[in-house]
C-alpha cells in the first residue's frame, strides 16, 4: 500500500452502518448446556452439541432470548411475537455444523434507535440518534489457532455456541468530514457498549471479543447515490475503530480519485500498520443458502413475558441522566459522564445517598474528577475502585461540614486509596488534619503573615490583586493547609481594609 | 429448466464435494431427470398457502440457562483424524 | 424347545423370562447364534457378543433384584442410524467407519433402561437414503424371502433381521417410507409413529423435519409393547412432543366393528401392480367382514409427495451432512492439498453416490435464485398434502392402502435410475410429509415369479392416534396369519 494519500478529502461524504456482535452474558451456551466462561483449556467447554457430533440437536437457552428482549425494550424496538431461526450454510473449520444457526428473515428485535453524544476535534459536542434495523440471536463460531502444530492449525471450539446478539444499524451516519464520520461511529459504538453493559446482557470486554464491531463504510459525493461499501472487521477498540474508518474512507476516496473503483469486500483492520487489507475472500460468501432450521420451531414471545422483562429493566442511562440534571441540579455534561457506565452511576448514587442533601454537585465533581483520574492512572475500572462509595461519602461529608478543605481532602483520598485507613475520619484524626476554623488562631497567623510580608501588603494596597493571593497562600502554608480558605479570605480582607 | 455441467460443478463446489468432469457429466443426466420429476410440483397453485417447514405447528420449547454439561474432552475428541494438545488439527488456515 | 424361541411373540418371551424359565443370557445367546448362522444376509454391521452378553447378564441381575418389566431381557437390534456408545455408529457410510459415539441415542437409552439387550447394529442405506439397501457402503442386505430381491430400504437390515427371526425386534427410522417399505418387502410389521413422538436425539440426521424413529416387529402387538417404552418426551430434542408417556397396547382389544376405513382412490391408480392390489383389496375385504366400513376418500395432491419430498429432504440433508468435513471425526482424505481441498476430497471419498446426489439436489434448491421456486413451493404443496389428510380424517378413522406399487424388486433393477427408485415411496411419502403415524402389516404375497415376495398393507391414522392404529392392525393379525409366516430357510 504505497499509495500516497491526499491531504484534502473535502467534497466527499462518508456513509457508515454498523454491525455489532455482543456476546450475551448467559452461564450456558445458546443451544447447549456447556459453560460460556472465557479462557478454559481448548475444547473443554465444547459439548457434543457444540462439536456437532452425529445425532445432536440444539435446544434454545431462555436466558439468551430474555437478554435480547431486554435489549429490544431498552432501544424502543418491536419484540417480534414470532421469530425464526435459520441456517446460514458455509464451510469453515471453526464452524462445526457447516452452518451457523442465526435469524434471517424474521429477527427477534426489529427497529429501535440509540442516542449518543458525538465528540471530537474541530466541532462542539452534539447529540445524534442512530436508527437500528434489527438485532438477532445467533451462535458464535470457534477459533482457529495459527500457531504451528506439527505444520497444521489447531481448532478450539470452546467459543462455538456462545450466544450473540447481532445489532445492525441503518446507514444513518452520513457526514461530509471523514474524521467526524468516524467520531459518530465511535460515539454510537460507545453508547451501545455502555447500554449493553448497563443492561447486564454483555460484559463488554472488547479484548476478549465479547463486543465486536464491524463497520460498513462507503463514500460518495454529497447527494449522489450510495457508493460501494466495504465491511471492516477486527475493530477491537474504539481507538482502532476510529483509525480504521478514517483509513478506509481515505482509501476509497483515493481509489475513486485515481479512476479506480471500490470493490465490495470484507477488509481486516491491522492496527500495527494502520491499514485495512482485503481478507482472503470467503468463497461463495454470497450464497449462504439460508432456510428455516428444521430442528427449531418458531420462537414465540408472548406479551406477558415482554412485560415481565420490562418490569425488571433498570433505569436506563438517558432517563437517569435527565433525572440527575432535573432533580440533582447537575450539568448535562456531568450527568452524561456519570451515566457513561452502570458501575459509575451506581457508585455516584451510593455516594449521594450517604451525603446530606444538596451535596450532589460535590459528589459529581469528585466522582468525575479525582476518582476517575485515579482509576485512569491505575488502569482500573470502577468495579475495582479501592475507595468504596461509603468511604468517599464519609470524606465528602467532612468537606461539606468544613472539617477539612478540598486540598486536605485530596490528601485523605490518597490515603484511603492506598488502603492504609478505613475511613476519612480515621485519617483526619490520626494525622491532625482538622481544618482550623478557630478565628483566634487564624487571626494570629494572619497577623504574623502580614507582619512578615510588608511588600505584598503594600502592593495590594496599590491595587495589585495578585498580592492578595500570595498572602492567602502564605497563611495556608503557615497553617499547613488546615486553615479554612474562606475564613482566611475574610480575615485578610478585613485586616487589609482596616 | 435443465442444468448444465457448469451448474453441477458450481453446486459441487458450494457443497464442497470434489467432482471430476466425468462424474459431473454423469451426475448431470441424473439431476436433470430428477428435476424433470420435480417440475410437476411447480404447476400447483399455492397462492396464499403458508409454507409448512415442520409437521408440528407449535412454538419452540426453551431450556433454562444453566450449565448442565461438563464435556469429556478425551471422549469427545477420540474420533478426531488429527489432534494435539486438546485441539483438532487441520491443514494451515490462512486468513 | 429353545430352537423355537425366535418364533415366540414378545409376550411369551416376557412371560418365560418373568417365570425364570428363561434367562436373558440364554435368550441373547440364542439370537447371537442365529446371527452367526445367517451372516450371509449381511444384516448386521457391528456385533460384539461380549457387550450383548454383558447387557443380558445385567438384565438378569436386575430381575434377580426384583425388577419386573415386560421388556427386561428382550433382545433388540438397532439401526445404524442411532448412535451407540458400545457399538460403532456408521450410518452405513465410509464417512463414519469405526465411529464411536460418546453418547447413546435417546431411543437406545430408553429401551436399555427398560431392560432391552442390544444384539448389534443393523445395516441400512447410507445415511438412511435409499429404498433398497443397495446404498450401504458395507454391501446390500438380502431379503430373507428371496435372496434375489432387495429387502427394501433404508431400514433393510432391520426388516431382514426381524423377518429372518435373527432379532425379535429392531429399531428403524422412516423419513419417506424407510420403515414401511422394507417391512412390506420383508413381510413383517413396521411402525412409524407420529413425528415428534420419539426423540431424534442421537439419530444421525437425514431430513430433520421428516426423520422419525420407529420399529420393525413381527406383530402389531409386539410393536405396541416396545413403542410404549421407546417414545416419550425428551428435553434434548426441542421438537420432541411434550406429552405424558403412553401405553400403546391399550387399544389392542378394541374391535373394528364400526371402524371407518378411508380408501384413497389415488393409491389404486395405474402403476399399482395387480398382485399387490389383489392382496390389499383382500385385506380390506377382511376388515369389512369384521365389521369395518370402507369409505372412498381422495388425497388429490398425494402424488405430488415425491417431487415435494425430493426438494425438502435433499435440502435438509445437504445442510445436515455439512458437518462431515473431516475435521472433528469421520473420514479424512489421505492425499490432499490445502484446507478446502482436504474438506472436498474427504467428502467426495467418504460419501457414496446417493448422499452425494441428494446433497447436490439440496444445495441447488436452496441456492440463490431457486429457493422460492423450489423450496418454498415444496413447503406450500407440503401443507396442501397435510391439509388433505386432515380433511380425510373427518371422514374416516384410519386410511388404508398399499405400501408400495410392487413387491420387492430385484437387485440392480432400479439402481441405475434414481427416479424409478424414488417412485418406490409413492404411497409412503405423503404420510411422512404430513407427519402422521402409519404402519405396514403383511397381507399376502405376489403372483407368479413373485409368489415368495410379501405384500404390505399400509394403515395411517391421525396425529397421536398410534394406540388405535396398532389396535386396528392387531385385529387384522388376530384374523390372519401372514405376520406369522417365516421364510423357510429361517424357520428352524
Amino acid at each position: 500500500m504505497a499509495r500516497t494519500s491526499r491531504s484534502d478529502y473535502s467534497g466527499w461524504q462518508v456513509v457508515i452502518g454498523l454491525e455489532t456482535h455482543a456476546q450475551l452474558s448467559t452461564a450456558s451456551k445458546i443451544f447447549s448446556g456447556a459453560s460460556t466462561a472465557f479462557g478454559a483449556e481448548p475444547n473443554t467447554q465444547a459439548s457434543v452439541v457444540d462439536l456437532a457430533l452425529p445425532g445432536v440437536l440444539p435446544v434454545l437457552n431462555r436466558g439468551a432470548v430474555e437478554r435480547a428482549i431486554r435489549f429490544g425494550l431498552a432501544v424502543g424496538a418491536t419484540i417480534a411475537p414470532r421469530s425464526v431461526f435459520a441456517r446460514k450454510n458455509y464451510f469453515y473449520p471453526d464452524l462445526p455444523k457447516g452452518y451457523q444457526i442465526s435469524q434471517y428473515e424474521i429477527p427477534v428485535v426489529q427497529g429501535g434507535s440509540l442516542a449518543c453524544i458525538v465528540e471530537g476535534k474541530g466541532f462542539e459536542p452534539y447529540a445524534k440518534t442512530v436508527r437500528l434495523t434489527r438485532a438477532h440471536l445467533e451462535e458464535d463460531a470457534g477459533k482457529s489457532l495459527h500457531e504451528d502444530y506439527s505444520g497444521m492449525s489447531g481448532i478450539d471450539l470452546n467459543r462455538a455456541g456462545t450466544p450473540l446478539l447481532e445489532i445492525v444499524t441503518e446507514p444513518d451516519i452520513q457526514v461530509d468530514d471523514i474524521e467526524q464520520a468516524a467520531s459518530e461511529a465511535v460515539a454510537y459504538a460507545r453508547a451501545l457498549h455502555s447500554l449493553v453493559t448497563w443492561l447486564g446482557i454483555c460484559d463488554g470486554n472488547m479484548q476478549e471479543g465479547s463486543f465486536r464491531c464491524d463497520a460498513n463504510v462507503s463514500v460518495r459525493r454529497p447527494g449522489a447515490p450510495l457508493g460501494t461499501r466495504c465491511e471492516i472487521k477486527n475493530l477491537n477498540s474504539f481507538r482502532f475503530m476510529h483509525q480504521a474508518i478514517v483509513h478506509e474512507a481515505r482509501r476509497q476516496v483515493d481509489l475513486i480519485e485515481a479512476g479506480d473503483r471500490v470493490v465490495q469486500e470484507t477488509r481486516l483492520y491491522d492496527p500495527d500498520r494502520d491499514e485495512t487489507r482485503s481478507m482472503r475472500s470467503k468463497e461463495d460468501a454470497m450464497d449462504y443458502r439460508y432456510f428455516p432450521d428444521p430442528d427449531l420451531l418458531p420462537l414465540e414471545i408472548d406479551a406477558a413475558w415482554i412485560e415481565r422483562v420490562r418490569a425488571g429493566l433498570p433505569e436506563l442511562p438517558a432517563a437517569m441522566r435527565a433525572r440527575f440534571v432535573s432533580s440533582l441540579g447537575l450539568s448535562d455534561y456531568d450527568a452524561g459522564l456519570l451515566t457513561g457506565d452502570a458501575a459509575t452511576a451506581r457508585y455516584f448514587e451510593d455516594v449521594v445517598a450517604a451525603l446530606p442533601c444538596g451535596q450532589a454537585k460535590l459528589a459529581a465533581n469528585w466522582v468525575n474528577g479525582d476518582v476517575s483520574a485515579a482509576l485512569n492512572a491505575a488502569g482500573m475500572a470502577m468495579a475495582g475502585c479501592p475507595v468504596t462509595a461509603a468511604q468517599l461519602a464519609g470524606l465528602l461529608a467532612r468537606v461539606a461540614d468544613g472539617t477539612i478543605n478540598q486540598k486536605t481532602a485530596k490528601e485523605v483520598f490518597a490515603v484511603l486509596w492506598s488502603g492504609e485507613a478505613a475511613s476519612a475520619d480515621a485519617v483526619i484524626d490520626s494525622r491532625g488534619l482538622r481544618q482550623i476554623s478557630d478565628a483566634g488562631a487564624l487571626v494570629a497567623i494572619v497577623d504574623a503573615v502580614l507582619a512578615a510580608n510588608p511588600k505584598s501588603v503594600e502592593e495590594f494596597r496599590a491595587g495589585k490583586e495578585k498580592a492578595f493571593n500570595s498572602l492567602v497562600g502564605q497563611v495556608m502554608k503557615q497553617s499547613r493547609g488546615k486553615a479554612n480558605p474562606q475564613q482566611v479570605n475574610d480575615i485578610l480582607r478585613e485586616k487589609l481594609a482596616g | 429448466m435443465s442444468l448444465c455441467k457448469e451448474d453441477v460443478q458450481r453446486i459441487a463446489h458450494l457443497a464442497r464435494l470434489a467432482i471430476t468432469d466425468d462424474e459431473a457429466r454423469r451426475t448431470l443426466a441424473q439431476l436433470n431427470d430428477i428435476f424433470g420429476m420435480i417440475e410437476r410440483m411447480r404447476a400447483v397453485d399455492t397462492e396464499g398457502i403458508e409454507p409448512m417447514s415442520h409437521p408440528l405447528d407449535g412454538a419452540q420449547r426453551l431450556r433454562a440457562d444453566a450449565v448442565t454439561d461438563i464435556p469429556d474432552r478425551e471422549r469427545n475428541l477420540a474420533n478426531a483424524p488429527a489432534r494435539q494438545d486438546g485441539l483438532f488439527l487441520v491443514p494451515r488456515v490462512i486468513e | 424347545m429353545s430352537d423355537a424361541l425366535h418364533q415366540l411373540p414378545l409376550a411369551e418371551l416376557a412371560k418365560r423370562l418373568a417365570a425364570r424359565e428363561l434367562s436373558a443370557v440364554e435368550l441373547a445367546r440364542h439370537f447371537l447364534g442365529r446371527m452367526e448362522r445367517h451372516r450371509g444376509l449381511n444384516a448386521f454391521l457391528d456385533v460384539r457378543p461380549e457387550v450383548t452378553l454383558a447387557q443380558a447378564q445385567a438384565a438378569d441381575d436386575r430381575r434377580a433384584r426384583g425388577e419386573a418389566g415386560a421388556l427386561l431381557g428382550i433382545p433388540i437390534a438397532h439401526k445404524d442410524i442411532f448412535v451407540t456408545r458400545d457399538f460403532a455408529s456408521t450410518a452405513a457410510s465410509r464417512m463414519l467407519e469405526g465411529y464411536m459415539s460418546p453418547f447413546d441415542a435417546t431411543v437406545v437409552d430408553r429401551l436399555a433402561k427398560a431392560g432391552m439387550v442390544t444384539l448389534g447394529k443393523v445395516n441400512c442405506d447410507e445415511f438412511a437414503m435409499g429404498s433398497s439397501n443397495e446404498n450401504s457402503a458395507y454391501g446390500p442386505v438380502l431379503n430373507p424371502w428371496d435372496a434375489a430381491a432387495v429387502p427394501g430400504g433404508s431400514s433393510g437390515g432391520s426388516s431382514a433381521a426381524v423377518a429372518a427371526r435373527i432379532a425379535p425386534v429392531a429399531t428403524a427410522t422412516d423419513t419417506g417410507g424407510s420403515i414401511r417399505e422394507p417391512a412390506a418387502f420383508c413381510g413383517i410389521t413396521g411402525t412409524k409413529p407420529t413425528y415428534g413422538r420419539p426423540s431424534r436425539w442421537g439419530m444421525i440426521a437425514f431430513a430433520s423435519s421428516l426423520d422419525t424413529a420407529g420399529l420393525m416387529t413381527v406383530s402389531a402387538e409386539d410393536a405396541a409393547w416396545v413403542l410404549s417404552a421407546m417414545c416419550g418426551f425428551d428435553p434434548n430434542d426441542s421438537t420432541s412432543v411434550d406429552r405424558p408417556d403412553e401405553d400403546f397396547a391399550r387399544d389392542l382389544a378394541w374391535p373394528v366393528q364400526g371402524l371407518r376405513i378411508g380408501v384413497p382412490k389415488e393409491f389404486f391408480a395405474p402403476g399399482l401392480q395387480p398382485d399387490v392390489e389383489r392382496a390389499v383389496r383382500a385385506a380390506l375385504e377382511t376388515y369389512r367382514s369384521m365389521g369395518a366400513t370402507l369409505v372412498d376418500i381422495s388425497l388429490p395432491n398425494a402424488e405430488l409427495g415425491i417431487p415435494v419430498y425430493y426438494v425438502v429432504a435433499p435440502a435438509e440433508c445437504s445442510s445436515n451432512l455439512s458437518r462431515f468435513d473431516g475435521v472433528r471425526y469421520g473420514h479424512r482424505a489421505k492425499d490432499h492439498g490445502d484446507l478446502a481441498d482436504m474438506i472436498k476430497r474427504s467428502r467426495a471419498e467418504g460419501f457414496g453416490p446417493e448422499p452425494k446426489r441428494r446433497i447436490l439436489i439440496g444445495t441447488y434448491v436452496l441456492s440463490h435464485g431457486y429457493y422460492d421456486a423450489y423450496y418454498i413451493k415444496a413447503q406450500q404443496v407440503r401443507r396442501l398434502i397435510a391439509n388433505e389428510f386432515q380433511q380425510a380424517f373427518t371422514q374416516c378413522d384410519v386410511i388404508a392402502g398399499p405400501v408400495t406399487t410392487s413387491v420387492a424388486f430385484g437387485f440392480g433393477e432400479k439402481a441405475a435410475d434414481p427416479v424409478s427408485m424414488y417412485m418406490s415411496d409413492l404411497y409412503t411419502i405423503p404420510g411422512s410429509l404430513a407427519g402422521v403415524p402409519s404402519v405396514s402389516i403383511p397381507c399376502g404375497f405376489g403372483d407368479g415369479a413373485n409368489a415368495s415376495r410379501p405384500v404390505g398393507l399400509q394403515l395411517m391414522a391421525n396425529y397421536f392416534d398410534e394406540a388405535r392404529l396398532l389396535g386396528v392392525a392387531h385385529q387384522y393379525q388376530l384374523a390372519t396369519d401372514w405376520h406369522r409366516r417365516v421364510p423357510a430357510a429361517f424357520a428352524a
